[in-house]
């Protein structure tokens, strides 16, 4: 069932910029856009499996730290070579200072 | 559109045909029975993995029907003939180009004088991997002869087996070409604390088969007795095809920017040209390396089909070895002077500068992909030809990302 959790505090991710956030057995990337929006999807890179948290973030790219597949983390959509699958993204809102993003 | 060569930068040609709309013919020759798959993998997961690997595919037959792309797997192009614009295949066949895409890879470099045996072995493709794995059980003796990129990726690897490991570099130390000596050190006392013997600076004088033993006889009179021995001491571009139908020819297929060859119909790309990198002045290079042989297999289709776009990226590689993962952007030895800076506990990335103070490259390790990031900004700084701050670039609690905006 879909739940609103606590990924981190607004501050804790700059402009632009990711950081990772782990839930039980599963982890996340939250994401803070140049224009201060926070987004969220699923950890791992759908190429390899490598945490994004430690990519690059330009506009609204996310890009893996691995290999240079690139995703926009706004829809989670797959820009190209080497990744093709979509990354899964999640709704998020901010909460008395803090980033909730809403897991199933 | 013919493209001879099926790997990670052809297949990706293919695909850039349609890509750019392109709806004439699509015929993608190669000459493995694979489809096209990543070849990274194969020092690296292929080997250590517990299960039977299965080839990292970058297509499959769906994809390739959908975009109406041919692909004749295990087919070999035997002669291109540039007059009447046909390749001819070893069947027999011959197909017609209009454009025709080289990217025939490069081929392990061979040690003369190695017995003909399955012991005595090269990697470059799957079943190169699937022949080397089925040797690496827990206390089978490995020697490895090339301190490069392959050799100590499948020395890690086969660690991870359980394997003894003595790996020979001819050269002083290992990673000689390409990176620098304080990262290698890093390297090299990584493989020393997990367990492989590096001997450095030693010749191979002989290797001989004796009954299910390869003995290594090193130039120093040491002898090595494996149970597997792997060659792995660079590679050597395919360009066969191009040099006897008459192509220039300059430490691979020798290309323009826009990587068309001596004749204006034939395009060359990946692992089996050399081109002229225009972030260093147009300086000639040939790349061994998984990105740029998939860029350049898009850029070569865009330009097949007229759009006259100039190489413009810079090279980046890199390579993992047990948790270390090692990234660099740009040649070092483009740079006279390096600046370092500390990433975290245990990692660091050293800043190569030309003389005028110009960012040419970075080299970068670290546990996983620590560097990852900083080297990619590293990489945008490169291409623009930044000149930033030594002290900017030393200390840690500078972002380099504000260098960007600068």
């Amino acid at each position: 069932m879909a739940e609103w959790i606590k990924a981190c505090e607004a501050d804790d991710v700059d402009e632009e910029d990711v950081i990772r956030f782990d839930h039980g057995s599963r982890t996340f990337a939250i994401y803070r856009s140049p224009d201060d929006e926070y987004f969220a999807t699923d950890g791992l890179c759908t190429h390899e499996k490598v945490h994004l948290a430690n990519g690059l973030v330009m506009d609204d790219i996310i890009e893996c730290p691995k290999h240079n597949g690139r995703f926009n983390y706004k829809t989670g959509a797959a820009k190209g070579a080497p990744v093709c699958v979509n990354l899964k993204t999640y709704p998020v809102k901010l909460e008395a200072g803090a980033v909730m993003i809403q897991i199933d | 559109m013919v493209i001879v060569g099926a790997g990670e930068c052809g297949a990706r040609a293919a695909f850039a045909l349609r890509e750019q709309g392109y709806q004439g013919s699509v015929t993608l020759i190669g000459e493995e029975l694979h489809l096209p798959y990543e070849r990274p993998p194969l020092s690296k997961e292929a080997m250590a993995s517990e299960a039977d690997p299965a080839a990292k595919i970058v297509t499959d037959l769906r994809k390739l029907a959908d975009a109406r792309i041919i692909l004749m797997s295990g087919a070999r192009v035997v002669r291109l003939d540039r007059q009447a614009h046909d390749v001819h295949l070893d069947n027999g066949a011959s197909i017609p180009y209009a454009k025709l895409l080289l990217a025939t890879g490069a081929s392990p470099r061979r040690l003369p004088g190695l017995p003909e045996s399955s012991r005595c072995v090269t990697l470059r493709t799957f079943d190169d991997a699937l022949a080397i794995r089925r040797h690496l059980a827990a206390g089978v003796r490995v020697a490895i002869v090339g301190g490069g990129f392959i050799g100590l990726e499948l020395a890690a690897s086969a660690r991870r087996r359980g394997c003894p490991v003595t790996l020979i570099e001819a050269q002083p130390r290992i990673l000689m070409r390409g990176v620098p000596a304080e990262i290698a050190a890093v390297v090299h006392a990584e493989h020393e604390r997990q367990g492989v013997c590096i001997v450095c600076g030693q010749g191979i004088a002989s290797i001989a088969e004796a009954g299910e033993t390869i003995e290594i006889a090193l130039a120093g009179g040491e002898r090595i007795a494996a149970d597997l021995c792997i060659i792995g001491i660079g590679a050597v571009p395919n360009t066969g095809l191009a040099e006897e139908a008459g192509l220039a020819i300059d430490n691979g297929i020798a290309v323009d920017a826009r990587l068309r060859s001596s004749d204006p119909d034939i395009f060359a790309a990946g692992d089996c040209c050399s081109f002229p990198l225009a972030v260093y002045g147009g300086r000639r290079v040939r790349l061994e390396a998984w990105r740029n042989a998939q860029e350049q297999g898009g850029l070569a289709a865009r330009n097949m089909l007229g759009q006259d776009e100039p190489h413009a990226t810079v090279p980046w590689f890199w390579s993992d070895q047990y948790q270390l993962g090692l990234q660099i952007a740009g040649l070092s030895d483009e740079g006279r002077d390096t600046v370092r800076r500390e990433v975290g506990p245990d990692a660091f990335i050293l800043f190569h500068l030309a003389g005028d103070g110009r960012l040419v490259a970075a080299s970068g390790i670290g546990t996983g992909t620590a560097v990852a990031r900083d080297i990619r900004i590293a990489e945008m700084l490169i291409a623009r030809r930044a000149s930033p701050s030594r002290e900017a670039l030393a200390a840690p609690e500078t972002r380099l990302k504000a260098l960007l905006a600068a």
